[in-house]
């Protein structure tokens, strides 16, 4: 009797099995024959902007029947993944991506270039050439970002007509700092940059087909005068590498700072914390105007996908329009790098100050050099600021990087 | 408690073995007739094997052999081990073989090839996709070329393209015969939408024959230097001009602008006579390589060597500064004349309870030079270069660490020295015996037995003590004019971070090559220490 209980419920368990696996087994084939039915583009994004692409996906979904699939990725991770993954052919189709990501994913072969044709004048003139790499365009721009002076207008009424009249106009104000910008005990040269290009001192010289690498200008006469310049701010206490990213924005959230030399990513904190906010232009130390980075955001296309003429219609007939482009504007409060929606963007005050400034930006270089030039790049400023000797450091810097990059 | 199963065994032991087996049988039975245990494990295994073949229908779909034959077999060894009697050792290991192998053996085995190869940027994945990559970034819209209609067409050859250019002029082409002009085309608001002889695909056939279409390349004319003609999204094309040329029985690139040949030289990518490498190449097997550049590359080698060492120094110093900082505690607060000793305890396990992570986060900005609650508050103001100065920085880690590791071993030393019978320390109280010999030749010997193998993995943790070192100095201070991407403060495994996942020339191969080095001291320094503690306990 026993025995036979065990033999049925041994029947049964295989029975279950069975109904189990083919249940498995339905539900994969249900996947795969849809898969191979319509074509599927799979997007990597970063999570804030994937709600504004929602609605983008959806109709492009009515329009062609493509489904696209929009995944949330962590902003940290997507660069990393892209690069693992594509090689395999399990990567997306698309990824949201920055402009300086290009020299590393061009070497590392995993990006194709597109064709953005007659549209490249649709877009703002940085963002248009930050696409582009090597002589061919790699990337869609939506997105626009640069630094700028925000001002708490409370306590200074007008803007700095220079450094010099900044710190003044800081100090006058009786605050506890005139100036605050983001540093830390490696420095920030993203940061400084403004300051740099206004002693006439670029990283990389430039060619038709963009930053020429081959052409290092850091270690030029304008980049000593730069040098000095930061040892001379260093001793005067009005750039230092104990201002952090946090304590930066703490000070002038507090109200306890005039100036504050950052990007649209802060305004928020700064509007939240009740501080009257304008957006200046970057007031220059030196002879030339400040020209800060800009950094340009957009999608890219990947070599190993699969689909690349649907991906390609998404990119450059879809994305490349002026409601898709305002719609991403809307989520993430940053300048569009379609000219249109740029220009009704800049309606707004603070979106308008950033552009004005970003009308001076330059490319941030996206050549693979780059690395070897931010790993030294910092920590030189870093030790200047504190006292070392500026030329030595500066000088040593340009052999360093000139070294890396061979 | 342990004396009752002491005696159990005995009294089994005692037993003839008939009767244990006996026992054991009917125990065994009774455990399997259990018809909700059973109906349970029927339950698991089926969602087990209900996931293995949907794994396996993924995996055949994507042709990935290897990967299937191995989900298969460990599946039909799962259910054959469960779904047969008997087997008791299998059925308990099976989960956790399984587990490690996943997750421990996979990785360690994957990183040690890793270490082999030259994967790092620019070698990322293999020549067939470097070839088309190159071949793909090569292609250059011919300059002020125009963007032309295009509609997708087929015959009974194949796949060709109906173009209209800006003048309204219609022609059409196919990969072997240049465009040539048609006439009676139809047209559709100026793009000539089909023509005789021919089939117009609709948009969504291109989409379901994406790969032909984007490698679809139109000759322009007969002269090749007036491009060719393709379509990237299937409705406009331009004309481009391939600046590489891919020679197949050769295997060598050649530069069409210079004339450069580039061969494959066995260096993972294309490379020219003097030396030129074209990227992206690809990953190859490059033997010790990376072990070899580790030791005699000196840009590599000396940071490495002082990172070694101060990795060595900073693990022993902050398993020793712990341990007897943890051993003091623990003693003073087992001392049955203390008042409070609950309160103090529970003040004690403070740190460990904040997660390492953020408590040297929140360190690294109260140790902040001119805004640190350090200087500023307990120092009066004082600018003292905690993190910034090589010498103090090195100190603050160690301070630091102390904070942080000293409860554990306040807890562990707490454990054992109460497991130490009082009749011992009674008897050598009684022949006289001070109480820093009891502690020197009774109670720290004893604790050693037990607590050895705790030093030895501490250390073996502070070796790979990354959360610490990342979070308060990252690594730094940098020396400026050092010329390398490496701090006063990296251990050995910060390093290998900053080797593999920091900036755009990244490393992974030499990266994998440091973490087998660790693996090899750490690996070491355990042996030599655990051969150690089996002469400890022989003493005892």
């Amino acid at each position: 009797m026993k025995v036979k209980t065990r033999s049925i419920l041994t029947a049964g368990a295989l029975a279950t099995t069975a109904a189990l696996v083919l249940a498995g087994c339905a539900g994969g084939a249900d996947d795969s024959g849809d898969a191979a039915a319509t074509s599927t583009l799979t997007v990597w994004v970063d999570a804030e902007r994937v709600d504004a692409l929602k609605d983008a996906a959806a109709a492009y979904q009515d329009k062609t029947g493509v489904e696209v699939d929009l995944v949330s990725k962590d902003v940290a991770k997507i660069k990393d993944d892209f690069i693992q993954q594509a090689p395999t052919g399990k990567g997306p189709d698309i990824v949201m991506g920055a402009h300086d990501w290009l020299g590393e994913l061009v070497t590392n072969g995993v990006v194709a270039p597109i064709e953005l044709s007659d549209k490249e004048g649709d877009f703002l003139e940085v963002a248009y050439k930050a696409a582009t790499y090597d002589g061919n365009q790699y990337l869609l721009p939506y997105a626009v970002e640069n630094l700028a002076l925000l001002r708490n207008a409370d306590l200074v009424p007008e803007a700095a007509s220079s450094f010099d009249d900044m710190i003044a106009k800081g100090t006058a104000a009786g605050v506890e700092l005139p100036f605050v910008v983001e540093q830390g005990a490696e420095g920030n040269p993203y940061h400084l940059y403004p300051f740099q290009t206004a002693f006439g001192a670029p990283v990389f010289g430039s060619n038709e087909g963009g930053y020429d690498a081959t052409d290092l200008q850091l270690g030029n006469a304008g980049g000593e005068q730069f040098a000095q310049w930061l040892a001379a701010q260093g001793v005067a206490g009005t750039l230092s590498t104990e201002i952090t990213g946090d304590i930066a924005k703490e000070k002038f959230t507090a109200g306890q700072a005039a100036f504050w030399l950052t990007g649209p990513w802060n305004v928020g904190a700064a509007v939240d914390a009740g501080i009257n906010v304008e957006v200046d232009v970057i007031a220059s130390p030196g002879p030339e105007a400040a020209q800060p980075f800009a950094g340009v955001k957009g999608f890219l296309l990947s070599e190993t996908s699969k689909n690349k003429v649907a991906a390609n219609d998404f990119l450059v007939n879809y994305l490349a329009t002026e409601d898709v482009q305002t719609a991403l504007y809307e989520s993430g409060n940053i300048l569009p790098a379609l000219a249109a929606s740029a220009e009704a963007a800049s309606s707004d005050p603070i979106v308008g100050g950033f552009a004005a400034v970003g009308a001076e930006a330059v490319p941030m270089p996206a050549v693979p050099a780059m690395g070897s030039v931010w790993q030294f790049w910092g920590i030189a400023e870093a030790a200047i600021i504190d006292g070392a000797d500026p030329v030595t450091i500066w000088q040593k810097l340009a052999t360093d990087v000139q070294g890396a990059i061979g | 408690m342990s004396t009752l199963t002491d005696d159990e065994v005995t009294e089994s032991e005692s037993l003839p073995p008939t009767k244990r087996q006996r026992q054991a049988a009917r125990l065994a039975e009774h455990a399997s007739i259990g018809v909700r245990a059973l109906l349970v494990k029927i339950l698991l295994l089926g969602i087990v094997d209900a996931i293995a073949v949907w794994a396996l229908f993924i995996l055949v779909m994507k042709e990935q052999w290897v990967i299937g034959a191995i989900v298969l077999v460990v599946t039909l060894l799962a259910n054959w081990i469960y779904f047969s009697p008997g087997k008791l050792p299998a059925k308990y290991l099976t989960p956790g073989v399984i587990f490690l192998v996943v997750f421990q053996i996979f990785v360690i085995v994957y990183t040690g090839y890793i270490g082999f190869t030259n994967y790092s940027t620019g070698h990322n994945s293999d020549k067939e996709q470097a070839v088309s990559a190159l071949i793909s970034s090569a292609q250059e819209r011919v300059p002020d070329s125009p963007t032309y209609g295009v509609t997708v067409v087929e015959n009974l050859e194949g796949l060709g393209v109906l173009v209209t250019d800006p003048d309204g002029d219609v022609s059409v082409g196919k990969p072997d015969s240049p465009l040539e002009p048609v006439r009676n085309a139809t047209m559709d608001g100026g793009k000539a939408v089909a023509a005789d002889g021919y089939t117009s695909l609709s948009f969504q056939q291109i989409l379901t024959r994406q790969n032909e279409i984007s490698s679809l390349s139109v000759p322009f004319s007969d002269d090749p230097n007036d491009g060719s003609l393709r379509t990237p999204d299937g409705q406009t094309g331009y004309l481009y001009t391939s600046s590489l040329v891919y020679d197949q029985a050769a295997d060598t690139m050649t530069d069409t602008a210079t004339g450069t040949v580039y061969t494959d030289q066995g260096t993972g990518a294309f490379t020219s006579a003097d030396g030129e490498e074209m990227l992206p190449g690809w990953r190859i097997n490059v033997g010790f390589d990376n072990f070899t550049r580790a030791f005699s590359e000196e840009s590599i080698r000396d940071p490495l060597v002082n990172v070694i060492i101060w990795t060595i120094v900073f693990a022993l110093i902050s398993v020793a500064s712990t341990f007897f900082l943890g051993l003091f505690l623990a003693i003073v607060f087992n001392d049955m004349r203390m008042k409070g000793r609950k309160f103090y305890r529970v003040l004690m396990i403070l740190p460990y309870a904040f997660p390492a992570f953020l408590s040297a986060l929140v360190w690294s900005g109260m140790l902040s030079e001119s805004f640190g609650f350090v200087n500023q508050v307990v120092l009066g103001g004082a600018e003292i270069p905690w993190l910034t100065d090589p010498f103090l920085a090195k100190v603050s880690i160690l301070m630091v660490n102390l904070w942080l590791g000293f409860p554990y071993m306040f807890l562990v030393c707490t454990g054992a020295l109460q497991s130490i019978p009082d009749d011992v320390l009674e008897a050598a109280k009684m022949d006289g015996a001070k109480p820093w010999a009891i502690f020197r030749l009774i109670k720290l010997p004893l604790l050693l037995v037990s607590l050895a193998p705790l030093l030895i993995s501490s250390f073996a943790f502070n070796f790979n003590n990354f959360n610490l070192i990342y979070m308060l100095t990252g690594g730094g201070p940098r020396d400026p004019l050092a010329g390398v991407n490496v701090g006063a403060t990296d251990i050995l495994i910060s390093m290998v971070y900053k080797v593999a996942f920091t900036g755009q020339a990244r490393d992974y191969g030499l990266a994998s090559a440091f973490s087998i080095i660790i693996f090899i001291i750490v690996a070491t320094i355990s042996i030599i220490a655990f051969r150690r503690t089996k002469m400890l306990e022989e003493l005892n």
